[in-house]
C-alpha cells in the first residue's frame, strides 16, 4: 500500500485541527476511550459540541489556549492508502513549526476561512510551500456554513488565490469548498453545497497522483558511520540519498578525489543489488581508503558541485536575528562545517513578493536570501535539483539551536 | 525500473537511519529497554543499524520492583543470547536512598518515581543520549514529539519551545549535562510494530499471548494480582484468559480479556479493535495531560 504525507497549515482559527479531527471522526478512525476523552472534556470547558480540535491539540498550553503550538502528528489508513498527516499551527510565531512539519511531506493542505478570504498567513505558508518544492497543493475554503453555502464567496477566493499561486511554482493545485466543523466535503459530499462538482477531501487525498519524483540520476551516498567490527571488515555505511548504487559500479569518493569500485553492497539480511533512496546500506570498497563520517561516494561522470561559498535561501526560525557578520555552524548530509555571513542580499516580502533590498534585517519568520564562507569545502547541488543534498540547517554555535532551514540555489 | 521500498520497509529504514545518525552526534548513548515489544524491536533495528558490528551502547533497564516475571526473564535471556551491555537502574534502591518516596494505598504506582531513578542513572552513566521506543501514535503528548528530542540539565521537555527538526537534517549538539532522547519509532503505529514483528518473526514475552491468569477487576481495569498488589474490599481475584497489549509493570497495566494466541490472531484483535492500546495503561489516566507533566519531569 503507498503513502502520503501532508501537512495541514494556514492561519490561525481557520480550522486545521478541526478538519483532521473530522476527517479521522467520520472516516472511523478514532478510538472509543479517545473519542469519551475528549467528550469529557469539551463537556467541562463548556462546549456544547465535542470539539475534534482536541484530538490533535494535545499539549496543555495548546487546549488552555485552543491554538496549535507544534506539530501533531496522526496516523490513519482507508483501503486506499496509509495517512501520515503533521498537523501544523497557523500562528504566526510558530512558523517554524510549520516548516518542520511542511519539510518531509508529499502534499501541503491549506485552509481559508471563508468569511476572511487570502491573509498574510496563507501567503507565507503557500510560499513555503513552494520554496520547499511540495508538488501538491489542496486548498480548502472552510467555514462555508458561515458564508451561507456560497459560491460566489468561493469563486472569489479562488480567484484572489490563484492569482497569488501563479508566482510560485506548485504544478498540481486542487479547490475545496467545506465546512470542517459540520463534515461537508470532508468525507462525505455535502448537499449543501450543490453547484460544487468536484471531489471531496478525502477522496483528494487519497487520490493524489505520487509519482516517484524522487532523483534516481544522480549518485550521492553521504558516509555517516564506518563500521570496522575486524580488521577484515570495513563498510561505509549511510543512507542513499540518491541515485542508484549497485556492486562492480565504479565510484568517485569525495573530498579525496579517488575513484575505485564497488566490491559489495549489503545489510544484515543479505547481499543488495541495487541500492536506491532511502536504503540504509553498508558499501564495501576495493581498496584501501581514507573516508569517513561526512564524506561522499558519488560517481565520476556525475559529481556534485565543490562549494566553499554557498548561495541560500533562508527561512529563519529563531528569535535572533540572522548576524550580518555572524559564525554558525551548518549541517549539510552527515557533514558540519563552520560558516561565516559574507552577505545578505535581500528579504522577500510575504504579501506581495517583492525583493526588500533595504531593510535587510532577516528576523524570526523572514525568508531572505543570503551567502555564506563555509570552512571547507562541501559537495552540493541545487535545491531544486536534489533536496537532499541541496538542503541544509544553520546551527547557532552558542546555544546550539537550528535557527534557520537553507535551501541552496 | 519502480525503485519503491514497501511500507515497513521504509519504517525500518527511517528508524536504522536514525539509530546510525544519533550514535555519530553524541559520546555516550544507551537504549532504554523496558522489555515490551518497542523495546525489544528496537534491540533488533538496533542490531541491523550496526551489523556486523556489536550494538555500541548498553540496554538501560528501569525496574520498579513490580514487574512481571515473565518480563524480567525474558530480557535476561534475550541479554544472554546475544551478549547485550545491560544496565539496571533500580526504583527499590532510590526508594531506598532517599531519592524517591513510595507512594502509599491500594492504587500505589512506582510509575512516576521511575523520572527520578531514570535521572539518576543518566548522571551516573553520564549517558548523552538515550533511544526510546516510543511512537507518535501511543498518545497526545508523544504525538508532539521530535525525533531528536532536546533535554536540558535537569532532563526536562520542553514542548512549547522545540528545536526545528528539518528534512532529515538532525542537530544532535548540546551542552555539557544536557542530553538527547531519541525516538527511531516515531512514525510507527501499534499495527505497525506488530506486523514488523511477523515479519521479521522476532520473539517477544508470553504475557502478550492469552493465557490464563489470577486477576482482579478496578474501576473497569483488569489487573493482574501480585504479592504486592492489595485489594480493595469487594474485590476479588479470579481466574481469567487475558493477555497485555502494551507491558509496564504490574501496578499501572492493565489487561484484555483475550483468545487470541498466535501472533495472527493478536493481529486480528488489534485490527478490529475500538480502544487504543494505551487505553489500558492507568498510569496516563491520573490527569488530562498525565503524559506531558510526566514527559517534562524526565519521563520516558
Amino acid at each position: 500500500m503507498d503513502i502520503l504525507k501532508f501537512a495541514t497549515v494556514g492561519s490561525v482559527d481557520d480550522g486545521k485541527s478541526t478538519l483532521i479531527g473530522r476527517l479521522l471522526f467520520d472516516s472511523k478512525s478514532i478510538y472509543e476511550d479517545q473519542l469519551a476523552a475528549i467528550t469529557e472534556t469539551s463537556k467541562k470547558r463548556g462546549e456544547d459540541f465535542v470539539n475534534l480540535a482536541l484530538l490533535t491539540d494535545g499539549l496543555r498550553a495548546e487546549r488552555e489556549q485552543g491554538i496549535t503550538i507544534d506539530v501533531a502528528y496522526r496516523y490513519f489508513s482507508t483501503p486506499q492508502r496509509k495517512f501520515i498527516i503533521a498537523d501544523c499551527p497557523g500562528h504566526i510565531e510558530y512558523t517554524r513549526n510549520m516548516v518542520t512539519g511542511a519539510s518531509s511531506v508529499d502534499a501541503v493542505v491549506i485552509l481559508i476561512d471563508a468569511r476572511h478570504g487570502v491573509v498574510e498567513q496563507t501567503k507565507r505558508h503557500s510560499f513555503i510551500t513552494s520554496l520547499l518544492q511540495v508538488k501538491h497543493l489542496i486548498v480548502c475554503i472552510n467555514k462555508m456554513d458561515l458564508v451561507d453555502y456560497s459560491e460566489d464567496v468561493y469563486n472569489k477566493i479562488k480567484k484572489d488565490f490563484s492569482s497569488f499561486l501563479t508566482r510560485l511554482s506548485i504544478p498540481d493545485v486542487h479547490f475545496i469548498p467545506i465546512s470542517a466543523l459540520d463534515g461537508d466535503n470532508v468525507v462525505d459530499k455535502s448537499k449543501n453545497l450543490p453547484w460544487y462538482g468536484g471531489s471531496t477531501f478525502l477522496y483528494t487525498i487519497e487520490n493524489l497522483h505520487l509519482g516517484s519524483d524522487h532523483n534516481h540520476v544522480d549518485c550521492r551516498f553521504p558516509i555517516q558511520i564506518v563500521i570496522r567490527p575486524n580488521l577484515d571488515y570495513r563498510a561505509y555505511a549511510g543512507r542513499v540519498e540518491s541515485g542508484v548504487f549497485k556492486p562492480g559500479d565504479e565510484v568517485r569518493l569525495l573530498p579525496s578525489g579517488f575513484t575505485t569500485k564497488i566490491k559489495k553492497i549489503e545489510t544484515i539480511d543479505g547481499e543488495v543489488k541495487e541500492a536506491f533512496h532511502p536504503m540504509s546500506v553498508n558499501i564495501l570498497l576495493e581498496g584501501e581508503h581514507d573516508l569517513s563520517r561526512g564524506d561522499m561516494i558519488t560517481k565520476p561522470n556525475n559529481q556534485p558541485e565543490k562549494a566553499q561559498d554557498l548561495d541560500v535561501m533562508l527561512c529563519w526560525l529563531n528569535k535572533t536575528p540572522l548576524n550580518p557578520k555572524g559564525k554558525y555552524i551548518i549541517k549539510h548530509t552527515t557533514k558540519e562545517v563552520k560558516a561565516i555571513t559574507k552577505e545578505i542580499l535581500y528579504k522577500v516580502n510575504i504579501n506581495n513578493l517583492h525583493k526588500d533590498e533595504e531593510d535587510k534585517v532577516i528576523r524570526m519568520n523572514d525568508v531572505g536570501r543570503a551567502k555564506f564562507r563555509v570552512s571547507s569545502p562541501l559537495f552540493i547541488d541545487k535545491f531544486k535539483a536534489n533536496k537532499n543534498s541541496g538542503s541544509l540547517i544553520l546551527i547557532d554555535q552558542f546555544t546550539n539551536e537550528t535557527v534557520a532551514a537553507g535551501l541552496i540555489l | 525500473m519502480d525503485y519503491k521500498v514497501p511500507y515497513l520497509k521504509q519504517l525500518e529504514l527511517e528508524a536504522i537511519y536514525i539509530f546510525r545518525e544519533a550514535v555519530s552526534q553524541c559520546e555516550n548513548p544507551a537504549l532504554l529497554f523496558s522489555g515490551g515489544k518497542d523495546s525489544i524491536v528496537m534491540v533488533h533495528l538496533a542490531k541491523k543499524a550496526f551489523w556486523p558490528g556489536k550494538i555500541p551502547f548498553p540496554l538501560v533497564h528501569i525496574d520498579t520492583g513490580h514487574n512481571f516475571e515473565e518480563t524480567l526473564t525474558f530480557r535476561d535471556e534475550l541479554v544472554k543470547l546475544h551478549g547485550h551491555n545491560l544496565v539496571v537502574g533500580s526504583v527499590e534502591e532510590s526508594i531506598k536512598n532517599g531519592e524517591a518516596h513510595e507512594e502509599v494505598g491500594p492504587k500505589a504506582s512506582r510509575n512516576a518515581l521511575q523520572s527520578i531513578t531514570l535521572m539518576s542513572t543518566i548522571e551516573n552513566n553520564k549517558y548523552d543520549c538515550l533511544f526510546g521506543g516510543a511512537r507518535r501514535d501511543e498518545e497526545k503528548a508523544r504525538a508532539k514529539e521530535r525525533f531528536f528530542s532536546h533535554r536540558d540539565a535537569f532532563g526536562q521537555w520542553e514542548p512549547k519551545n522545540q528545536r526545528p527538526e528539518l528534512w532529515s537534517l538532525y542537530n544532535g549538539r548540546k551542552n555539557p549535562d544536557e542530553h538527547f532522547r531519541v525516538f527511531p519509532l516515531s512514525n510507527w503505529t501499534e499495527l505497525d510494530v506488530w506486523e514488523y514483528i511477523r515479519s521479521e518473526g522476532i520473539e517477544i514475552p508470553s504475557l502478550y499471548f492469552s493465557h490464563k491468569r489470577e486477576v482482579f477487576k478496578r474501576e473497569g481495569v483488569i489487573y493482574a494480582h501480585a504479592p504486592f498488589m492489595t485489594l480493595i474490599e469487594g474485590e476479588t481475584v479470579e481466574r481469567v484468559s487475558v493477555r497485555f497489549r502494551t507491558i509496564g509493570d504490574v501496578t499501572c497495566t492493565g489487561a484484555v480479556e483475550s483468545t487470541a494466541s498466535t501472533l495472527e490472531e493478536v493481529i486480528n484483535e488489534i485490527k478490529a479493535s475500538r480502544v487504543t492500546e494505551r487505553g489500558t495503561r492507568i498510569d496516563d489516566k491520573r490527569s488530562e495531560a498525565a503524559m506531558e507533566d510526566r514527559k517534562k519531569q524526565g519521563y520516558f
